[in-house]
């Protein structure tokens, strides 16, 4: 399968992934923002929640896929810029993305 | 029915928002990541982000976030309909409900978030 096929097939199963997560992280967003937000309200939540490790980690994991791939679509179309430079920055901004949001996950998940 | 040309400029107008939003929610991640992160410091460490956090140009871009969250989500649920699934309504209507049910996600959060 050519690169082109597998980063559409990426995209789109990421972002099948993502709609659902999104869709709650929405909802949980206007829920625990009323009356303003506090660390013991968020860790409360997710601390030691296998649940919500499971969750944020397939979160983080999708987000780190879709991400480059659109931005790399939208560096193409917008501004030209392709080549195997353009593509080892998105690698890298993906990677980046993994790292910090699996740190997140640990840090407010406890796991 | 729409003439096919107004069908498209909304179409374009849907995928420049889908792009656009994609765009700016890539560059915040890194930073929200980085915030939820300070957890690890301890529970007054994220506490005191959220503090500072609560302040009106935070809650505006706050809201932003949100609605740009809700337009992308909205947005690429039209791609993956029109790309996956045999689906030949009203694509202009779709287009209309996403952006009046992504506004009305920013209010509800801007409402949830002021009370």
């Amino acid at each position: 399968m050519q690169a082109a096929a597998l980063l559409f097939l990426a995209q789109r199963a990421s972002a099948l992934v993502l709609a659902p997560l999104v869709l709650v992280h929405l909802g949980l967003a206007i829920y625990a923002i009323h009356g303003g937000l506090t660390a013991a309200e968020i860790l409360g939540r997710t601390q030691g929640s296998a649940g919500w490790t499971l969750f944020y980690g397939l979160f983080v994991v999708a987000a780190a896929v879709h991400a480059p791939i659109g931005l790399r679509n939208v560096l193409r179309e917008w501004l030209g810029l392709k080549g195997l430079g353009v593509n080892l920055v998105l690698v890298g901004f993906g990677a980046v993305l993994l790292l910090l949001g699996l740190r997140a996950v640990a840090a407010v998940t406890g796991i | 029915m729409l003439p096919a040309n107004s069908q498209r400029h909304a179409g374009r107008y849907a995928a420049f928002a889908h792009r656009l939003s994609g765009v700016l929610l890539a560059v915040f991640l890194p930073f929200h990541f980085l915030a939820l992160g300070l957890a690890i410091e301890g529970e007054a460490r994220l506490d005191s982000f959220l503090a500072w956090s609560d302040q009106p140009l935070v809650k505006i871009a706050e809201w932003g976030l949100v609605t740009l969250l809700s337009v992308h989500l909205l947005a690429g649920l039209r791609v993956l309909t029109l790309e996956f699934l045999p689906w030949r309504g009203p694509r202009k209507a779709w287009i209309a409900v996403g952006a009046i049910v992504a506004a009305l996600t920013g209010i509800l959060f801007f409402v949830s978030a002021s009370a």
